[in-house]
């Protein structure tokens, strides 16, 4: 038995959404530079609407991509069966951009630092910078992301249920309690 | 769906949903071909021994490939360069070579229940890279893969396997695999090459080419292996090729949308003309492609394999 408990509605996610767009806006310092890649299954989301503002704000047109991380899991021969494998898709060069990596939840570092392993094979970027919406403030890497729009230290055996609308069909963030 | 299995033995054991994790994987790991670094890290630190005691181009190279895009280690050892030649047993090289602490053996054997042989009495994962006349179910995945990047579904698809369907492991495992997943099998050989087995599976046979290419969606054209002419199942190479090679009069009379599939080695000229395999509805190159896909898939979801 789990307990569902209501953490972010659309209007608190669209107000995230939109001050990591503006941040980047506000501190890129050469927007043509930048790239967007999304950890999937909602990192992506993030980015593809990251990217939607920033082209209405600004002329640049922001390359957009998405990767799945898993087949650079540290935890592969631990766990019981290997998980299903989604395509990652980089459409464009990577090397000396500035890439904006997006993922929704922060918690321990280990999909980020799967990520970054992901990343440096289709290139060398100038720069990463790591955006997420919730930083569980629990890493067990030293990474730690460049923005993030709440921090939330909740205990190990807690989470959160990141719905969007693209794949989810509403916007929300629901946090599940496992019952003791 | 959670892969459970330890060892790919053959398609008759799998599930239609056993096909598709390994196909919808496959499709993930075709990008990784497309990468600048074509080498991803799920078998670091993993050994594979391809153990090949039949001749093997494609099969031995698309898994050596596959092994190394996944990072593993792997060695290849075939009949000619093994202690083999010396009389040992099957069974004692590959104990052997699993002492030397190995994880994965890719096995082709002439004799039919080879790989099945390995896997009841080793530790490694054990993966059928053909065995004798019975199946082959990595080129049969690959061949499924193909054709799915072509028709959306295989349900109702007019498929004809075309060739020397007595003597091929390829046609067994997708007959399996086709009669899984309910696609409409049309099998066209001369007499002599038609096998009695066909009788269990629900396919429609047709001894006149001619008919049998007719509103075919898929022509899979099996390989006549050569060395069958001197044992008399037909007359001549010549009346096999005025009676059963897909021509270039033939290949007229197709579908615009109609794709040819042969697994390879192809005989120009015999069971295939030269003109009809290189023609846009040729996806026999792309087969090749997709095979290193599908092995990727079968060897990562196997390594996570615990049970069976």
């Amino acid at each position: 038995m789990s307990n569902e408990f209501h953490f972010m509605n659309e209007k608190d996610i669209n107000s995230i959404v939109m001050s990591m767009a503006d941040n980047i806006l506000r501190t890129s310092e050469d927007l043509s530079k930048i790239c967007f890649i999304g950890i999937m299954k909602r990192g992506d989301v993030i980015a593809e609407r990251i990217k939607s503002i920033i082209e209405q704000k600004s002329s640049v047109q922001v390359p957009l991509g998405k990767i799945d991380i898993n087949l650079y899991r540290d935890d592969l021969s631990l766990i019981d069966y290997h998980p299903y494998i989604a395509s990652t898709d980089i459409p464009f060069d990577l090397n000396e951009k500035e890439v904006y990596l997006f993922d929704d939840v922060f918690f321990t570092g280990r999909t980020i630092r799967s990520a970054l392993n992901e990343i440096m094979d289709f290139g060398r970027p100038a720069r990463i910078f790591l955006y997420v919406m919730i930083d569980r403030k629990a890493r067990e890497l030293p990474i730690q992301p460049d923005f993030s729009g709440v921090e939330a230290k909740i205990p190990k055996n807690q989470n959160f249920d990141v719905k969007f609308k693209e794949t989810d069909n509403k916007d929300e963030i629901l946090l599940i309690k496992e019952a003791s | 769906m959670n892969w459970t299995r330890k060892h790919l033995l053959s398609i008759e054991e799998l599930s239609v949903g056993e096909m598709e994790t390994v196909l919808q994987n496959a499709f993930s790991f075709k990008e990784v071909l497309l990468r600048p670094i074509k080498k991803v890290p799920p078998l670091r630190g993993k050994t594979v021994v391809n153990l090949f005691f039949e001749p093997s181009t494609r099969t031995l190279v698309s898994f050596s490939l596959a092994e190394k895009h996944l990072s593993a280690d792997s060695v290849n050892i075939s009949t000619k360069s093994s202690s083999v030649l010396k009389g040992e047993t099957l069974l004692d090289t590959a104990k052997n070579i699993e002492s030397m602490k190995t994880d994965m053996v890719v096995i082709r054997h002439n004799s039919p229940g080879a790989a099945q042989f390995l896997a009841e009495r080793i530790n490694s994962n054990v993966i059928n890279a053909g065995d004798g006349t019975h199946e082959h179910p990595t080129q049969a995945l690959l061949d499924f893969m193909t054709i799915r990047e072509y028709f959306k579904s295989f349900k109702n698809l007019k498929i004809l396997i075309l060739g020397d369907i007595l003597h091929s492991r390829v046609a067994r495992s997708l007959l399996w695999g086709f009669a899984k997943y309910g696609a409409d099998v049309t099998l066209c050989a001369p007499p002599t090459l038609m096998p009695l087995y066909i009788n269990s599976f629900d396919v429609k046979v047709e001894y006149d080419v001619d008919k049998a290419i007719q509103d075919k969606d898929v022509i899979y054209i099996l390989r006549i292996q050569l060395e069958r002419q001197k044992t008399g199942l037909f007359p001549t190479l010549n009346e096999y090729i005025k009676d059963y090679s897909l021509t270039k009069e033939r290949f007229k009379k197709l579908k615009s949308k109609t794709i040819i599939m042969h697994p390879g080695p192809m005989n120009r000229g015999v069971e295939i003309d030269g003109s009809v395999a290189d023609s846009k509805n040729s996806v026999i190159l792309e087969q090749v492609t997709n095979g290193v896909a599908v092995r990727m898939a079968i060897l990562y979801l196997l390594d996570g394999g615990k049970n069976v």
